[in-house]
């Protein structure tokens, strides 16, 4: 592998390659997008629970708030890359990508960001529809913790990503890497706040929450944007989710380099 | 008889591929069951806050998850190995060579693959039934279960049907990875009741994607709720679902240009 700097010369040319691809395929993004619309059957179903009175701090406005703002944060966290690797593992393609002087991950990467564009054309008539529905009032005022969102954004995508990274490198190792996704993805979306906002768990289940990486994969961002929390707890947050973020990244780089090493690139 | 023996041979294959890998086949059979979790927690989120949902109490709302789970085992067990087989095929091409055996195409991409280990989610069903007649304090009449078999035939039907139209659709957009991520997608909103959802969503689930037909209604039928009209409607709709998926299937074959067409 060619060092940090060849990477960043090819990043600008792998991300125009990722955009094409992504407007190529645009009806794969449109399968995929019609499959993250849980968010919204939550919304109808929570706007109906809280119908006689709220629940929580959750009346209905901020249910809707809150489950739109669901859509938006994993249409722009979500990540693939975890069926790409194992595709490739398995049938052997891999061997290609480790040809090319550039880090098949940041390859990956650089694909799952390529699709961003794409992505946000999807969720800028939500947010419109979002702010036109229940007005500013359901949305933070607070101009550093847009910064903190900012930031818990890139950290929830990052998370996401590590977290396809490394069930990907177990391809290398295991069969039913697929079935650990799978099982991965149940967790998350009873626990991250994709289904239910994580304050309506009872407090022994919260606590542990606040420990588990799912709630940073999207409750985060979502509280923060929705006003949930003040500077101070929401910092705290952040320092767990990026906590997340560097054993993610931890995980991920100790896997791929003893994974490669039984790499036998089948059929290759 | 010939389909029937046919079907029989397509079991047996999958039956002695899934024996092959034995770990696999434990590994998998236990995490079904520890699947029913996140289907049970949103629900035990809801009525910790509320005593009901709609008309519906924890004890009923557990017959909807009950069947959701049944229905579950039939879509993991039987329609999406045979998804993901399908969809190969029209990717590589090779849908030629079922094409060109003698019977029918559709009965063939049906039955292509089962995955044996999904049985253990008719006990989970059966397991999720008797906690929600414990929390109801009573049990169901012989009667009660006969007409839920019936409504549960109807439902089998119609997820079957949608089915043949996803993988229609297969046929128009070639690379779908997560054409199953999308099936499974709206078939998780029906381990709701479907009355609990504002009208819109309700007349959606009802009509359009046939989410009601599928666990709402055996549901009721089980609970001895279920009016006869309604079961008749359900069973006629199956019935439609079915011949359009046949239409659509033809179409979408006749359409069908082979790989790198």
């Amino acid at each position: 592998m060619s060092g940090l700097h060849g990477t960043l010369r090819a990043f600008p040319t792998l991300l125009r390659v990722g955009f094409m691809d992504a407007v190529a395929y645009r009806a794969e993004l449109l399968v995929w997008t019609l499959a993250t619309t849980m968010p919204l059957v939550m919304l109808a179903l929570w706007t109906t629970v809280a119908a006689d009175g709220p629940i929580g701090r959750y009346g209905q406005p901020q249910f809707i708030a809150y489950f739109l703002a669901t859509f938006i944060v994993r249409q722009l966290t979500g990540s693939w890359a975890f069926y790409e690797m194992n595709f490739e593992v398995r049938s052997g393609t891999l061997a290609m990508r480790l040809l090319r002087p550039v880090h098949p991950l940041w390859a990956y990467a650089a694909e799952n960001l390529a699709a961003l564009p794409m992505r946000f054309l999807v969720s800028l008539p939500v947010a419109a529809i979002a702010l036109a529905w229940v007005g500013g009032r359901a949305v933070t005022h607070e101009p550093l913790l847009w910064v903190l969102f900012a930031l818990s954004l890139l950290g929830s995508w990052l998370i996401t990503l590590f977290v396809n990274f490394a069930v990907g490198c177990l391809s290398f190792f295991i069969e039913s890497s697929m079935k650990l996704m799978d099982t991965w993805l149940v967790f998350f979306f009873v626990l991250s706040g994709y289904l239910i906002p994580v304050d309506l768990f009872p407090l022994g289940v919260r606590a542990l929450v606040d420990w588990l990486p799912f709630r940073y994969q999207i409750g985060l961002p979502v509280e923060l944007m929705t006003g949930a929390h003040g500077t101070a707890h929401a910092l705290t947050l952040l320092g767990r989710q990026w906590m997340w973020v560097a054993i993610g990244l931890g995980t991920t780089s100790v896997l791929w380099r003893s994974g490669l090493r039984r790499f036998a690139a089948y059929g290759g | 008889m010939r389909y029937a023996r046919l079907l029989l041979m397509q079991l047996r294959a999958s039956m002695l591929l899934a024996l092959q890998y034995r770990a696999d086949f434990l590994l998998d059979g236990f995490v079904e069951i520890f699947w029913m979790v996140p289907a049970i927690v949103p629900l035990a989120v809801v009525f910790r806050v509320r005593p009901s949902l709609g008309d519906w109490s924890f004890g009923e709302a557990l017959m909807v998850v009950g069947w959701f789970t049944f229905l579950q085992g039939v879509l993991e067990g039987v329609i999406n190995p045979s998804l993901v087989t399908v969809v190969d095929h029209i990717r590589k091409g090779t849908l030629d060579f079922v094409l060109l055996k003698p019977a029918d195409a559709q009965f063939l991409v049906s039955t292509a693959r089962f995955q044996p280990w999904q049985c253990v989610n008719v006990f989970t069903a059966v397991g999720i039934f008797v906690w929600g007649f414990v929390v109801l304090g009573r049990g169901p009449t012989a009667a009660d279960i006969g007409v839920a078999a019936v409504a549960m035939v109807a439902a089998v039907a119609a997820l079957y049907s949608l089915w043949i139209l996803t993988v229609s659709a297969a046929f128009y957009v070639v690379r779908i990875d997560n054409l199953s991520q999308l099936f499974n997608a709206v078939f998780d909103a029906a381990r709701w009741p479907v009355s609990v959802f504002p009208r819109v969503v309700r007349l959606l689930f009802t009509f359009v994607v046939p989410l009601a037909l599928m666990t709402t209604y055996p549901a009721r039928a089980l609970l001895g709720t279920l009016p006869a009209t309604t079961l008749a409607a359900a069973l006629g709709g199956a019935i439609l679902a079915f011949a359009v998926a046949r239409v659509v299937w033809n179409a979408s074959i006749a359409r069908y240009t082979s790989a790198g067409g």
